[in-house]
Formats: structure tokens, C-alpha cells, sequence
């Protein structure tokens, strides 16, 4: 089958983005495919390279990062919840004339015409976070 | 594949008040984006999600945006179901008479300007949830 996946809440405070991330692996595991996963809302807080949990705990962002490299998962954080919250790539930061970005590796930017597309092209789209 | 086989079924179900959370604004910037997509759209508000299109939204004390006008452009986007439950409604001591007034203008009518909002039972909400191929919830 043909997963989309929504994460909807940041890391840490809420399990939704450990769940979606142990979803996908599950799924990957059984030979379904991801078509993408959207970080929407507190979501984009997933996709900052720049959080540093301490070191005997899980560390998200690069859990996420390295599922995307190892399975070539599309991860997209929304361009208009990630300017709120303070996620840029370098384009974004250069275009908003902002001193540095902090976007992980492994994900990339974009509309929220990707969510829908996710909706439209996979079998089921399957949302993480309240 | 046709276009039409592409279509599905989106409903966006609305379930927050609109100023307490970020939820019911970014719900709509999903719903303005997605109208760009021909789907066939619905728009659910349950719970305190009905509060979204409570008429006289004013939030000059809490320092946001007011994007109530948004709801009453929907028509424009050819988003033109918007279910509202009765019981939510009811629950918080609201009628429909409270709701802004929200249209679309029928192209298949010679342009005549409809309701878009329905009032639904908590019972019809729960048989619309489960024909919908994509289901988003704020």
C-alpha cells in the first residue's frame, strides 16, 4: 500500500512525531511504500537540525533524517507553519534576509499543495498529533 | 487517468474555537490551497469548532488576526459544504441565526446565491465522516 503520512505536533513534548516515525518504519519494513511525509502545524519543529536532546535519549530530527536518506523518503515541512516558527533553508533565509537556516537534512520546504497531493496520490493518508 | 478518477473526497473537520489555538487559521490555509485542486470538498465544524463561524468575530483584545471574512470567500473557491452540528450548537447555546451568513453563487441556477452551510445530527456528521476518502482534522 501507498502511505501518506501528516506529523502535526513538534518533537518531544507530544509521542505523535516517535509514532509517525515508528509508522513508517513499520510499514517501510513490510515493503508498503511512503509517497511522502507532510510536518504541518508545531509539526515543522521536526525539520530544525539545530536541537540537541541529551545524548541518552533519541534524537528525532536525525532518526527522521536518516529513514529519509536509507528509503529516499520525500519529507516536507510547510512553507507557511515553518515560516511562523522560525524553520528556513538557505533560499528562504536569504530571501527573508535572516542570518542563518536550520533545516535538516533530508527535508525540504514547500507549499501546502504537497498535503494535498499526499491526500490525492496515496491509498491512505494516515495523521499524527492532535 | 482521468480527472475525475482522480477526484476524492476531502473533508477538513473543524473542531477548535477559532482564536485559542492556531489550528482553525491553519486549517483554512489548507482548505484556500487545496480548493486549487478540484477535490470534492466538505468542511465539517463539531465541537467548539462551530465558534469559526459565530457572526461579530471582533479580536482587537487578543491582538490577532481576524480572518472570519475567509469563511464567507469560501464560496469563491467552489468550497460549498460546510456542515455544522446541531448539537454542537445546541451545546453552547448557539442557533444557526448566530453563524455569518455564508453562500455560493449556483452557475447550474442562473448564478442564484445558496446557503453553503447545512445544518447536520450528530448522527448524519458520523454517516459523512465515513464516506470520505482523505479526512484532515483540526
Amino acid at each position: 500500500m501507498r502511505f501518506g503520512i501528516v506529523v502535526n505536533e513538534g518533537p518531544y513534548t507530544r509521542q505523535a512525531s516517535d509514532s509517525a516515525y515508528l509508522f513508517a518504519k513499520a510499514a517501510l519494513a513490510k515493503g508498503h511504500e511512503i509517497f511522502r511525509v507532510f510536518f504541518y502545524h508545531d509539526g515543522v519543529n521536526n525539520g530544525t537540525r539545530f536541537t540537541v536532546p541529551p545524548q541518552d535519549d533519541r534524537n528525532l530530527q536525525r532518526l527522521w533524517s536518516e529513514l529519509a536518506e536509507t528509503h529516499k523518503l520525500d519529507l516536507v515541512v510547510c512553507i507557511a507553519a515553518a515560516q511562523r516558527r522560525g524553520i528556513l533553508d538557505a533560499n528562504e533565509a536569504k530571501r527573508q534576509g535572516k542570518d542563518g537556516d536550520n533545516i535538516a537534512p533530508g527535508f525540504r520546504i514547500s507549499g501546502l499543495g504537497q498535503l494535498i497531493e499526499a491526500g490525492i496520490q496515496a491509498d491512505r493518508l494516515v495523521v499524527f498529533g492532535d | 487517468m482521468s480527472e475525475q478518477a482522480n477526484r476524492k473526497k476531502f473533508l477538513y473537520v473543524n473542531r477548535r474555537a477559532p482564536y485559542g489555538t492556531i489550528y482553525a487559521l491553519e486549517s483554512l490555509e489548507v482548505v484556500l490551497i487545496g480548493a486549487a485542486f478540484e477535490q470534492d470538498v466538505s468542511l465539517a465544524f463539531i465541537d467548539d469548532g462551530v465558534y469559526q463561524l459565530v457572526a461579530g468575530q471582533d479580536t482587537a483584545g487578543v491582538g490577532m488576526k481576524n480572518f472570519s471574512k475567509t469563511y464567507r470567500a469560501l464560496g469563491d473557491y467552489e468550497v460549498r459544504k460546510l456542515y455544522v452540528e446541531r448539537e454542537s450548537l445546541a451545546e453552547r447555546g448557539l442557533t444557526v441565526e448566530d453563524l455569518m451568513p455564508i453562500t455560493y453563487e449556483d452557475e447550474d441556477d442562473d448564478y442564484a446565491e445558496k446557503p453553503s452551510i447545512h445544518l447536520t445530527d450528530r448522527s448524519e456528521m458520523a454517516r459523512l465522516i465515513a464516506e470520505q476518502d482523505v479526512i484532515l482534522s483540526f
